[in-house]
């Protein structure tokens, strides 16, 4: 039976109230909150977040393929998919791909990785999917949206639900777009593109898969639609004869708003977090077309619950004090320059990637000592290449000393340094923390690790590590 | 192993104004630095037989020896360039010594500088290191920071404690600094000044953190047992220690950060050739890398001058005041004279050798005889202890 194993969810802990944004422009908020990445996020980061979220707990070296789905990767040419596997620590022998240009990307990604599996290609899969989409400023777009990011690992065993139909249709329609020039979303008459596009599209996926299945509105515990806003889902689905009091997943778009190509997946997962043994699930995204599956959750369900999900991400939250800091994060506005630049260098990155991506560490054979980033000699008794590599990343450490530096730049000053240690050894973790109220550090605060944008010198994304307050 | 003590005499010094020299390039500082200690030697330029430079930077004027034998048109002789993080000064009067002391060179002169000021930034300049990534956003501040977080949360002293004791500190440099005609800084603040003065990297505040100032010193040095000849009262000297740990400390496992290793084994060494076998009874007065207060606490006890974890008690005390037990940084320290970095350890032993020939003016120490100067760099990675005396004993 080919299914779901797993899945880990993440939305950034940034949420800015859609008044603030209103209030910035003189337009009417349309209520609730929107997550937003923070400055040191992207779409990667994010997908690495719900990858790790996902993977724990499971075997890693099982995976046998890592997708990334995205309209906004931050490259154009190269693959994220490589990155995240890396950082995830997952074999070199896999299939990795990249799924793009479309808000349905996320649901490909789980249609090929499917696919794969059931060709008996491959046992398990991770599809990862994230965005983080900018709305023009001033536009519902930019109240609308949202930042998330999902991850779901696909495999022929022990799975907590089984896709039991696919179904898809296509249709080309210039409804909602970015093209290679755009930074911000645009979109043509909006009842042109609920009417043509969206509503258009989901009903004849949703009509063929049931006609298909012989399945009935009633068969289903849940339904999972994509919804570009907090009310056209309501009545898609009442005009398909779903009950939208009791079977229509809850969209999240008064809490956390529109995750894009994030956000079919982000849902299934929220539902996922409520099924019981037996219930099935309907889940539809949209993008010039659509993609529908049928999904039936089994008796395993439970030992998925302890998960990192969505409704745990949800509920993790800080307040964004300004509209400013929203356009400092996604570069909007030009702060001062930096003074003094880090070196790039993609040959010192790329071959110091089991340390700077997988998080590895040194362990030595003689005398136990743990040390970051990986030593050939050891600190404590100067042996020579006798270490094994252990991983960091996944393991908690406490604040052994900090300081709020007001001098160091940065988007978001003060900047927050420690020195963690970790739990695994003791070893020592020079890091930023972020996430975090800076009045809230303190020595011996527990931290865990998270996967950051550092900088974009010499043209390329230098991603590293850093701490935050574990949650 | 042999030891360095009596071997090599200090003949001639020079230390230019140090400050926001901005209407005077390295090359002005350099040549007025080193014409005040051929005069304070007797000697012409021509008698020198080798030169060691240090400094950190300087890339905008090239690298080498050139930056020295330019300015000096001191052509024709051996010149090497040395960089030892904020040990670089030291580093090369230490080196100037060896080659004299194993009788190769008669005169040397180590020359020290560093122009900070012409880079538009404040500071020593943010994240900069050997990895694309893995200093991202350290300072200098926050490295010392890291320091004054421990230090305050392993002693148990409360913030405030904690502010106050390393404020004492600066208002008792700037008190030294404000009676010195060429440090940085020559004014005094008040304990209530340094301590609500505006947060550099939390929990050192603006009086916590050194100057960054443009300067240079020389020192010009023969053997011992020629030294008479030069002067009467040239100074001799008794030891040299130099110490590193690790590049980033930051991730050294087990580095406790409440003091600094690297002085500790720099200073036995020094106090080992020199015989001191109680630094704080046998020195009469140190000028020490006070690149913050909180530097300057800890130094008090890895010198040996305050046991472990009691140095509050020793500020408090005034015993590292002027007048006091052990006077310490009697020129202000970097805190007030300033660190440009590659002149601060040849700037650290100008103020013990006009202390110990009895020309401290306003800030002369009583019976000096024998003086520590010390300097620590890097994120703190190494550190150089000298020792000097007037007796060759």
């Amino acid at each position: 039976m080919v299914g779901i194993k797993s899945y880990g969810a993440y939305i950034p802990i940034s949420r800015m109230n859609r008044d603030i944004i209103g209030n910035a422009w003189g337009t009417r908020p349309i209520g609730g909150e929107r997550s937003v990445a923070n400055y040191d996020e992207d779409s990667l980061s994010m997908a690495v977040e719900a990858a790790l979220n996902c993977l724990d707990g499971e075997d890693r070296q099982g995976v046998e393929g890592l997708f990334f789905a995205s309209t906004t990767s931050p490259y154009k040419e190269k693959a994220c998919s490589s990155i995240v596997a890396t950082v995830a620590d997952l074999s070199k022998n896999i299939w990795t791909s990249d799924f793009a240009n479309s808000l349905r990307a996320g649901t490909s990604a789980m249609r090929t990785a499917l696919n794969t599996i059931k060709s008996g290609e491959a046992k398990s899969i991770m599809v990862t999917a994230a965005d983080c989409r900018l709305g023009t400023p001033r536009s519902v777009d930019e109240q609308t949206f949202g930042d998330g990011a999902a991850a779901l690992l696909l495999g022929d065993s022990d799975v907590i639900a089984t896709i039991e139909d696919v179904y898809s249709v296509s249709d080309d329609i210039t409804d909602v777009w970015r093209t290679d020039q755009d930074t911000f979303v645009r979109s043509w008459e909006d009842r042109w593109v609920l009417v043509n596009g969206y509503t258009k599209n989901m009903k004849a996926a949703i009509s063929g898969i049931m006609k298909k299945s012989g399945l009935t509105p009633k068969d289903f515990a849940k339904v999972v639609l994509y919804s570009p806003d907090a009310r056209s889902h309501m009545d898609l689905a009442k005009s398909l004869g779903f009950d939208p009091k009791t079977q229509l997943q809850d969209p999240l778009i008064t809490t956390v708003g529109n995750l894009g190509t994030a956000q079919p997946l982000v849902l299934l997962i929220s539902a996922l977090e409520e099924a019981k043994a037996g219930d099935k699930i309907l889940l539809a995204s949209y993008g010039d077309g659509s993609d529908v599956f049928i999904i039936r959750v089994t008796d395993a369900i439970e030992k998925a619950k302890n998960k990192r999900g969505v409704k745990r991400g949800v509920g993790l939250k800080m307040m964004l004090p300004s509209y400013q800091k929203y356009l400092a994060y996604r570069q909007l506005v030009s702060l001062p320059e930096e003074f003094i630049k880090l070196f790039p260098s993609a040959s010192v990155m790329w071959r110091t990637q089991k340390w700077v991506l997988s998080c590895h560490g040194s362990k030595c054979k003689h005398c136990g000592l743990v040390s970051f980033p990986i030593q050939r000699v050891c600190f404590g008794c100067h042996s020579k290449d006798e270490f094994e590599e252990v991983r960091l990343s996944d393991k908690k450490g406490k604040v052994f000393t900090y300081s709020l530096d007001n001098l160091a730049g940065g988007v978001d000053p003060p900047t927050v340094q420690t020195i963690v240690e970790s739990e695994e050894g003791g070893a020592r973790i020079y890091c930023l923390m972020t996430d975090c109220n800076p009045k809230e550090v303190k020595v011996g605060l527990p931290v865990e690790m998270t996967f950051r944008r550092f900088h974009r010198e010499g043209g390329f994304y230098n991603y590293f590590w850093k701490c935050r307050p574990a949650r | 192993m042999e030891s360095i003590k009596d071997k090599i005499a200090i003949i001639g010094m020079g230390c230019c104004k140090f400050g926001e020299n901005w209407n005077k390039g390295p090359e002005d500082m350099i040549i007025e630095a080193a014409y005040e200690a051929y005069e304070d030697a007797g000697i012409d330029p021509k008698d020198i037989q080798a030169a060691w430079l240090g400094t950190v930077g300087a890339h905008w004027i090239g690298m080498g020896g050139l930056a020295l034998a330019e300015p000096l048109k001191l052509q024709g002789i051996p010149i090497t360039r040395v960089e030892n993080w904020c040990a670089t000064g030291h580093e090369a009067l230490r080196n100037a010594s060896f080659a004299v002391a194993c009788g190769m060179y008669d005169i040397a002169i180590a020359v020290g500088f560093e122009k900070l000021k012409d880079t538009g930034f404040p500071g020593l300049g943010v994240g900069r290191g050997m990895h694309p990534v893995m200093e991202m956003r350290r300072t200098a501040p926050s490295s010392f920071a890291f320091i004054a977080t421990r230090y305050f949360h392993t002693y148990g002293l409360s913030l405030e404690e904690g502010k106050e004791t390393i404020a004492k500190i600066a208002v008792k440099n700037h008190k030294n600094g404000s009676m010195h005609p060429k440090a940085h800084f020559q004014r005094e603040i008040t304990l209530e000044q340094a301590v609500k003065a505006p947060i550099i990297a939390s929990p050192l505040g603006l009086f916590d953190c050194c100057g960054n100032s443009d300067g240079a010193a020389v020192a010009i040095i023969t053997r011992a047992d020629l030294a008479k000849k030069f002067r009467d009262d040239p100074i001799y000297i008794k030891g040299i220690g130099l110490s590193q740990n690790s590049m980033m400390p930051h991730f050294q496992p087990g580095f406790d950060w409440t003091g600094f290793e690297v002085t500790q084994t720099a200073a036995k060494q020094a106090y080992d050739q020199a015989g001191i076998k109680n630094p704080r009874k046998e020195i009469d007065l140190a000028v020490v890398h006070d690149c913050f207060t909180i530097t300057e606490l800890i130094i008090y006890e890895d010198l040996g001058f305050s046991p472990k974890g009691k140095a509050k008690e020793d500020v408090d005390a005034g015993t590292f005041a002027l007048d006091g037990e052990l006077p310490v940084n009697t020129d202000g320290g970097l805190k007030c004279f300033g660190h440009p970095v590659g002149a601060s350890g040849l700037r650290m032993s100008y103020e013990i050798y006009k202390q110990l020939q009895g020309k401290g003016d306003k800030r002369q120490v009583k019976n000096a005889e024998i003086g520590l100067a010390h300097t620590l760099g890097g994120h703190p990675s190494v550190s150089c202890v000298m020792l000097y005396g007037n007796d060759r004993g």
